[in-house]
């Protein structure tokens, strides 16, 4: 994929998938010590242990519709390119966590991306709370669905309030000098 | 600066019409987002489907987003789905072809043809630009 954004969102995507109600992403440029970290953590219905062992084999998937599943295999692959990696624990009733790790700096890691986009999509697909977090260093952003609905009520999917989160997100990543695009 | 104070300006105008929107009149915008759809770039055109529904103003469209809807190699894949009328199945759709859609097809009841995926048999007769790849 050539964002980390365009990941995030379908690593989300299974979450949703999992029937989760709450998702927590985190990214975190630890410029510092040369690493982004990137965290999605769900509560949705887990994984069994047997598929965990090998979830990020791309022959292991619950879908029908296809025999491959490509999503963490695709993410595992960016991360180990990029001299890191990638972890997915998880307890079936419980939910699922998945954390990436990448070399800042590594000439292949692609940029972060608009995570304003992926944020504002996976508003649009159901009835999820999103609470996203942005590190850079020691600033930080957040962002949380839960008190956008404080003040407009539960339905934010109309296009006006999503075009508000979306350059919200924007501003706010780039008051802390979030690494977009580098 | 983004302020709350907007938002609520915001709310106030939309209120009326979430309020006013009736199940049986909503268009339904649906985009596929599994790891097919969003690497062969779904998430673009689900944005320019939102940006053109609010360019529009149009009250009673619904988008939404949902998981894979099957056939990896014609994503981007969008469904719409106006009241009282069969589901259409557009695919590889583009940010430009979207908003094309939301045009004549959402707004004005035709639909775009060339775009749409036609199956007899269960198997996809359509297409010859998939054909080609
Ligand atoms: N957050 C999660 N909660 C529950 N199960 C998960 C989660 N993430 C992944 N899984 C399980 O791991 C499998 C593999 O996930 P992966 O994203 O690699 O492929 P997929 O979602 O099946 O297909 P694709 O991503 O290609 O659309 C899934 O089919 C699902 O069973
Ligand atoms: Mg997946």
């Amino acid at each position: 994929m050539r964002e980390i954004s365009l990941h995030i969102m379908d690593i989300a995507q299974n979450s949703i998938s999992a029937g989760a109600k709450n998702i927590y992403i985190e990214v975190y440029e630890n410029i510092n010590e040369n690493i982004l970290k990137v965290t999605i953590i769900d509560d949705g219905k887990g994984i069994d242990s047997d598929i965990l062992d090998n979830v990020t084999d791309p022959f292991v998937t619950s879908r029908k519709t296809r025999k491959v599943g490509l999503g963490l295999s695709l993410f595992e692959a960016a991360c180990k390119r990029c001299d890191g990696g990638l972890s997915v624990k998880s307890k079936l009733g419980e939910g699922t966590e998945v954390t990436a790790i990448l070399k800042y700096d590594h000439i292949d890691r692609a940029p972060i991306g608009r995570i304003s986009d992926t944020i504002v999509s996976l508003i649009l697909s159901g009835d999820i709370d999103i609470k996203y977090k942005h590190r850079v260093n020691d600033k930080i952003f957040e962002f949380d669905t839960k008190e956008i609905k404080k003040t407009v009520g539960d339905d934010i999917k109309e296009p006006e309030i999503l075009r508000w989160i979306k350059e919200y997100i924007d501003e706010g990543i780039k008051n802390i000098d979030g690494g977009v695009w580098e | 600066m983004k302020t709350i104070q907007e938002l609520e300006e915001i709310r106030k105008n939309t209120l009326d019409r979430v309020n006013q929107r009736r199940d049986r009149n909503t268009t339904r915008i649906v985009v596929g987002m599994a790891t097919c759809g969003i690497a062969a770039g779904a998430r673009p055109v689900l944005l320019a489907i939102m940006d053109e529904v609010e360019k529009l103003n149009l009250k009673d469209v619904i988008v939404a987003q949902t998981g894979c809807i099957g056939v990896c190699r014609l994503e981007p894949i969008v469904e719409v789905i106006r009241p009282g009328e069969d589901k259409v199945t557009y695919i590889k759709m583009t940010p430009e072809k979207a908003r094309r859609v939301v045009n004549e097809h959402v707004v004005g009841g035709k639909v775009v043809e060339e775009y749409v995926m036609h199956i007899v048999d269960g198997k996809i007769i359509n297409d010859y630009t998939v054909e080609k790849d």
